[in-house]
């Protein structure tokens, strides 16, 4: 456990990078420290390394205080991520990840061969390890600043704003492998990032600072959006903390309705027999159970609709799977005002009204209430 | 062209023995330069105060005539070659260490600090990383400070028989032969021609990670104004 015991950085022209900072961050999860430019977040994390020296307070590190180690042996045991990579762009993919097992005197083969399985590991193809950085793009060049930090498989990881500098899209793509690593590795990972939506996402615990380098709050996600400190966490959650909490609460409990749902061959009994009053609009379906669009009852004709009269269902949420977020969502991008839940091969499995996503919502606060207070 | 290659028995040497002469004068002053010259970039990229004056006390020495500098070491080194190669080491400082200190400073900062975030000692530091990626423009400098290096030997010639092709210059006005000043002229313009490329060659071969489309823009030529002097 790295443990950061009432730290103050202060540089002598008086600034106050981070001031008596105190946090508990556990072993193998993820913390995220998060906050406006300014707030002493990276200083935070260059001070676990000791690239910036506390001025006052400790850093213990499974216990020891972090000076007791020669500093070169220290961060050698810590992965550094950082933004843009950093890749030596003098050297080949392979060896800029070889860079630490062969500091620590392995041999030359033998740290390539971790190399290369450590591109496996991040998502890189093969054929890449001969080449140089400025032949990749920015999100390889990312995945290999991520695969240098595991070279020589150390406890700690600290990823200082690694995904900031790539686009929405390929961020998603590397957010999601790093949680794909960690449940493989189980690193205890410092994640440092100004976007709360990222740090919601990834952070088994958030730490929000303000500027000035005070700690604002300190909890698990979901608790910060439920319940943020004061008008400063509220203000950096942004407007829709509610609908971003849903993110945590599972569909699984939703009542999916698999009634109107029809075939597109349907005949006119069947299309008269699923039109209930629960359900305004029945849902066709392509042969194979996928959905294709909302149609009222009375417009279906038996034997073949014409996809383009019909209504757009949004975009499915996997039942079980998906939050009760993604599932809302979906019911209020359809005009009808329902969602439908899919199984992974993307066949309907259901579909699911406003109102009932309400109670679910509903359903899972009063739980959330009970929950805390049952902990209390 | 009679007696193009025939060079008067005062220069002691053949048309190639003064070829070789010439590189000697040439080059050694360059190597040495450089062996200067990284140490002393090196301490102007460490404590950045240094580097101003060090600019100005290199640029100052370049604007030392060589006829200046031999009058003072011509008392301790005589009429040597040694005295010629003085000047021209000090000459190739004004070249070499701005685009040593440039070519350092290029390095991103990213890439030290996880230099430094992986464990790198200062020492390994520069030498595994800021080094290598300071090569382009170190051999750009290298460049310059050759081809200038191969013309001002002929200085050479003001102090006796140290200007290797220069005292051809010399000789063509003495014994009225036009063809020597032509000899020495081609001869030098072809060496320099050469050293040049072969930098070009050694830069290619230390620096294949870099984009072939940005290998000019990402390693300016520092101005050749030294090669008019």
């Amino acid at each position: 456990m790295i443990r950061i015991d009432s730290v103050t950085k202060r540089y002598p022209d008086g600034t106050v990078a981070v001031d008596r900072l105190s946090l508990e961050i556990p072993d193998r999860s993820i913390t995220v420290l998060v906050g406006p430019s300014g707030c002493g977040k990276t200083t935070t994390l260059r001070m676990i390394n000791r690239m910036v020296e506390p001025s006052e307070g400790t850093i213990l590190i499974d216990g020891k205080d972090s000076r007791q180690q020669p500093v070169n042996t220290l961060r050698r045991s810590m992965g550094y991520v950082i933004q843009n990579a950093g890749l030596f762009q003098h050297r080949t993919i392979v060896d800029n990840i070889a860079t630490v097992p062969r500091m620590l005197g392995w041999g030359k083969e033998k740290a390539r061969a971790r190399a290369r399985e450590l591109m496996e590991r991040v998502g890189l193809d093969g054929s890449l390890a001969k080449r140089y950085p400025y032949q990749l793009s920015g999100g390889q060049q990312q995945r290999v600043g991520v695969a240098r930090a595991l070279a020589a498989d150390p406890p700690v990881l600290l990823m200082d704003e690694p995904f900031s500098a790539v686009d929405p899209i390929v961020r998603k793509g590397l957010q999601d492998e790093l949680l794909r690593i960690q449940d493989e590795l189980g690193k205890t990972i410092v994640f440092v990032t100004h976007d709360i939506d990222e740090a919601v996402k990834i952070g088994t615990m958030v730490a929000v600072m303000r500027t000035g380098g005070k700690l604002a709050q300190y909890a698990p996600p979901a608790e910060l959006l439920s319940n943020p400190a004061d008008a400063f966490v509220e203000d950096f959650l942004g407007t829709d903390r509610g609908i971003r909490r849903l993110s945590f609460f599972p569909s699984a409990g939703l009542r999916l309705l698999t009634t109107p749902v029809v075939a597109v061959d349907a005949t006119a009994e069947q299309i008269a027999a699923r039109a209930t009053a629960e359900a305004p609009y029945l849902l066709v379906t392509d042969m194979d159970g996928r959905p294709l669009g909302w149609s009222e009852p009375g417009d279906l004709t038996a034997g073949g609709v014409d996809p383009a009269r019909l209504l757009p269902y949004g975009r499915p949420f996997v039942a079980g799977t998906d939050s009760l977020r993604a599932a809302l969502d979906c019911a209020v991008l359809s005009p009808t005002g329902w969602a439908v839940g899919v199984d992974a091969e993307g066949r309907v499995t259901g579909v699911v009204s406003q109102q009932t996503i309400g109670e679910a919502i509903r359903g899972a606060h009063a739980k959330g209430r009970t929950d805390a207070e049952a902990a209390r | 062209m009679n007696g193009f290659f025939d060079i008067p028995s005062d220069l002691q040497h053949s048309w190639l023995g003064l070829i070789g002469l010439h590189l000697r004068e040439a080059l050694l002053p360059v190597l040495a330069g450089l062996l200067v010259a990284l140490p002393l970039s090196q301490l102007c990229v460490r404590f950045r105060w240094l580097y101003p004056p060090v600019l100005w006390v290199t640029t100052v020495l370049y604007a030392i005539p060589s006829l200046a500098f031999f009058v003072v070491l011509i008392d301790y080194t005589g009429q040597t070659e040694l005295t010629v190669m003085i000047p021209l080491t000090v000459y190739t400082l004004v070249i070499l260490v701005p685009a040593i200190v440039d070519g350092v400073r290029s390095v991103p900062q990213e890439t030290l600090a996880a230099a430094t975030a992986m464990g790198f000692g200062p020492v390994r530091r520069y030498v595994q990383v800021q080094l290598p990626i300071a090569v382009p423009a170190i051999i750009a400098g290298l460049r310059v400070a050759t081809v200038s290096s191969i013309s001002l030997v002929s200085v050479g010639a003001l102090i006796g028989n140290q200007g290797a092709l220069g005292n051809l210059i010399n000789d063509a006005n003495i014994y009225n032969r036009p063809e020597l000043a032509v000899n020495a002229v081609v001869t030098m313009a072809v060496l320099a021609i050469l050293a040049d490329g072969l930098l070009v060659a050694v830069r290619l071969l230390l620096t294949p990670w870099m984009p072939s489309g940005a290998r000019a823009r990402r390693a300016p030529r520092p101005e050749p104004e030294v090669a008019a002097r």
